[in-house]
């Protein structure tokens, strides 16, 4: 029958797809623990090779998996929601708003540890309404107001985060400035552990809202006209994504542009299905940002270099390549 | 099954259209007519909720529209609407899926019921084998189609048409309100027309309703209504009316 070999198909290529995605996660992974300064043998760990492991390694690699889910999570769902291929938690100042939060917190609450990831994401919930609502106009919303809306979020965020820095002394600042580029090496399990926590309801509440987001590519209108509750829909997606970058960005700073290549790279291998797309991004983030901070952790070693500066080495020129093409 | 009752709209304090009352029947095609302006889509577009009222109440089979979820009214109201959003590049498919969105669950997929249905509505709005083509790359009548069949692909009983042929060339525009005719007649739904083209609203419609300046002035069948005199106070144009010889409608010429 037609129709059952369309359905049939569509599931059995994402599933090849997706078997492809986990293999490919795993590798990064195991390559991730393998490189390093120290290079461990698998095999036969000693003591000292054993706390490198479990103390150091394996909780910065799998944050970074986490974060990368969670920045290419925001970045696939808010573009779906905004119409807007360039729509990044980065760009439009979400995670800017993120690290003020946390910065704030670090300052005034240092004794509480999980102050910082919910200021974090109050942040990044303030600093989306503000985009959101400078960016909306009676004519729509077009790509120039709301990446122009995003910049103006972000230095104005930027400016009030240097004043805070400058009040730090030279050591900390070092590690600060380090967390602002984006670095995972100040990773624990309980950062991992909540990071994870934020993808998981993410992926869920993403997924619930998949097909509702596939009507509002099309447009807001139509959407409401075949049964979406719209407002409903874009509650939900701001909240999470403001959940996904504020436990991202508490956890490692502001990663940037992961948000951008990912969720693109994704639509061009399996087209424009949120259904798909929402869970294929969350796998390819994390398979970039394992791989990145490989790339910084052994590109200089035993020197190590933020890893946000490598994925904005390979995002800001693809940003303006989708600049140009939109 | 749609009870329209002394309805008010407007946006802000501007009142555009005005304690209108009338009911639809199962099967009933109503024409919508009046100059650009009047309130036409103002008035169409609060029929599904998509525009709240100021003053008024609207009955769904017999329960009032605000007492209905969005997903509710979606699978008994369906609309095509004036200025669509269709430059998002999707293919024609998956945009006539969409018109199944209300009838599936939260996290839902579509089902082989929903895919037979939507290719069954491409293929009776002329559009076989338009399936995995991209909707910004279609031409402004074959978009109106696959917008048509999106409509038809929701089951919904009710359609609220927004100048459907605007874009057809002639043999499509026949073919939509044929189509349209035969949901009414043969399933017993019903639809409302916004057209500017009285001599389809006279070969097709049941009813004819007259808005000027947001207020109903007439209505009935459309021997009754297109007369000199009534066309005469809505556009301020003179018109010949007289017998379509094949239809025996009424036929109206603009006399420039």
């Amino acid at each position: 029958m037609r129709t059952r070999k369309k359905i049939d198909k569509k599931f059995s290529t994402s599933l090849r797809l997706g078997g492809l995605f986990f293999a490919l996660l795993v590798l990064a992974v195991l390559a991730a623990i393998y490189f390093g300064s120290e290079k461990l043998a698998f095999f036969e760990l000693s003591g000292s090779d054993k706390a490198i492991l479990f103390d150091i390694r394996l909780p910065r690699i799998l944050l970074g998996a986490s974060v990368g889910a969670a920045l290419a999570l925001a970045g696939a769902s808010l573009q779906s929601l905004l119409r807007n291929p360039l729509a990044e938690p980065y760009l439009l100042g979400v995670s800017n708003g993120a690290a003020l939060g946390t910065m704030l917190a670090f300052v005034f609450f240092a004794q509480f540890e999980f102050a910082r990831p919910v200021m974090a994401f109050t942040g990044a919930s303030l600093a989306t309404f503000v985009v959101y609502q400078m960016a909306k106009s009676p004519a729509g919303m077009n790509v120039e107001r709301l990446v122009l809306s995003g910049v103006i979020v972000t230095t104005f965020l930027s400016s009030i985060i240097v004043l805070f820095t400058s009040l730090l002394d030279a050591t900390k600042l070092r590690s600060f400035t380090f967390w602002l580029l984006g670095d995972l090496s100040q990773a624990t399990w309980n950062g991992f552990y909540l990071s994870f926590g934020a993808v998981l309801v993410g992926i869920l509440v993403l997924l619930k809202n998949a097909r509702a987001l596939n009507l509002m590519m099309i447009g807001e209108r139509d959407a409401f006209d075949f049964g979406v509750e719209v407002n409903k829909t874009r509650l939900a997606v701001f909240a999470t994504s403001s959940l996904l970058v504020g436990t991202a960005v508490a956890a490692s700073g502001s990663v940037g542009y992961v948000g951008l290549i990912i969720p693109h790279i994704v639509r061009l291998a399996i087209g424009s299905d949120n259904r798909l797309v929402i869970p294929f991004s969350a796998l390819a983030g994390a398979i970039f940002v394992v791989s990145a901070d490989t790339v910084a952790r052994v590109a200089i070693a035993p020197r190590e270099l933020p890893v946000g500066a490598i994925t904005a080495l390979i995002g800001a020129p693809m940003f303006i390549y989708l600049l140009r093409r939109s | 099954m749609l009870e329209i009752q002394n309805i008010t709209i407007g946006y802000g304090v501007c009142e555009v259209v005005r304690d209108v009352s009338f009911s639809l029947k199962d099967g009933d095609i109503l024409a919508i007519v009046g100059a650009n302006g009047a309130g036409k889509t103002t008035l169409l577009k609060s029929l599904n909720a998509t525009l709240p009222l100021m003053n008024g109440g609207i009955l769904l089979e017999g329960k009032p529209l605000e007492n209905y979820s969005r997903r509710e009214i979606a699978r008994k109201i369906t609309v095509i609407a004036q200025e669509n959003e269709t430059k998002f590049p999707i293919s024609v498919l998956d945009f006539v899926l969409a018109g199944r969105f209300a009838h599936g669950g939260n996290f839902g997929w579509e089902s082989e019921r929903d895919m037979q249905i939507a290719l069954d509505s491409l293929e009776i709005c002329d559009l076989q084998n338009y399936e995995s083509r991209v909707m910004n790359q279609l031409s402004g009548g074959e978009r109106q189609r696959v917008i048509l069949a999106r409509a038809l692909a929701t089951e919904a009983q009710i359609l609220l048409l927004d100048e459907p042929t605007t874009n057809l060339d002639l043999s499509h525009q026949a073919l939509m309100f044929r189509l349209v005719k035969e949901r009414c007649k043969g399933c017993g739904s019903a639809a409302i027309v916004i057209t500017h083209d009285l001599n389809l609203a006279s070969e097709f419609a049941d009813e004819v309703l007259l808005l000027k300046r947001g207020q109903m002035i007439a209505k009935g069948n459309p021997a009754e209504i297109f007369t000199e005199e009534n066309l005469q106070e809505i556009f301020g144009i003179r018109v010949l009316l007289d017998e379509n010889p094949i239809s025996k409608n009424v036929r109206i010429t603009t006399i420039y």
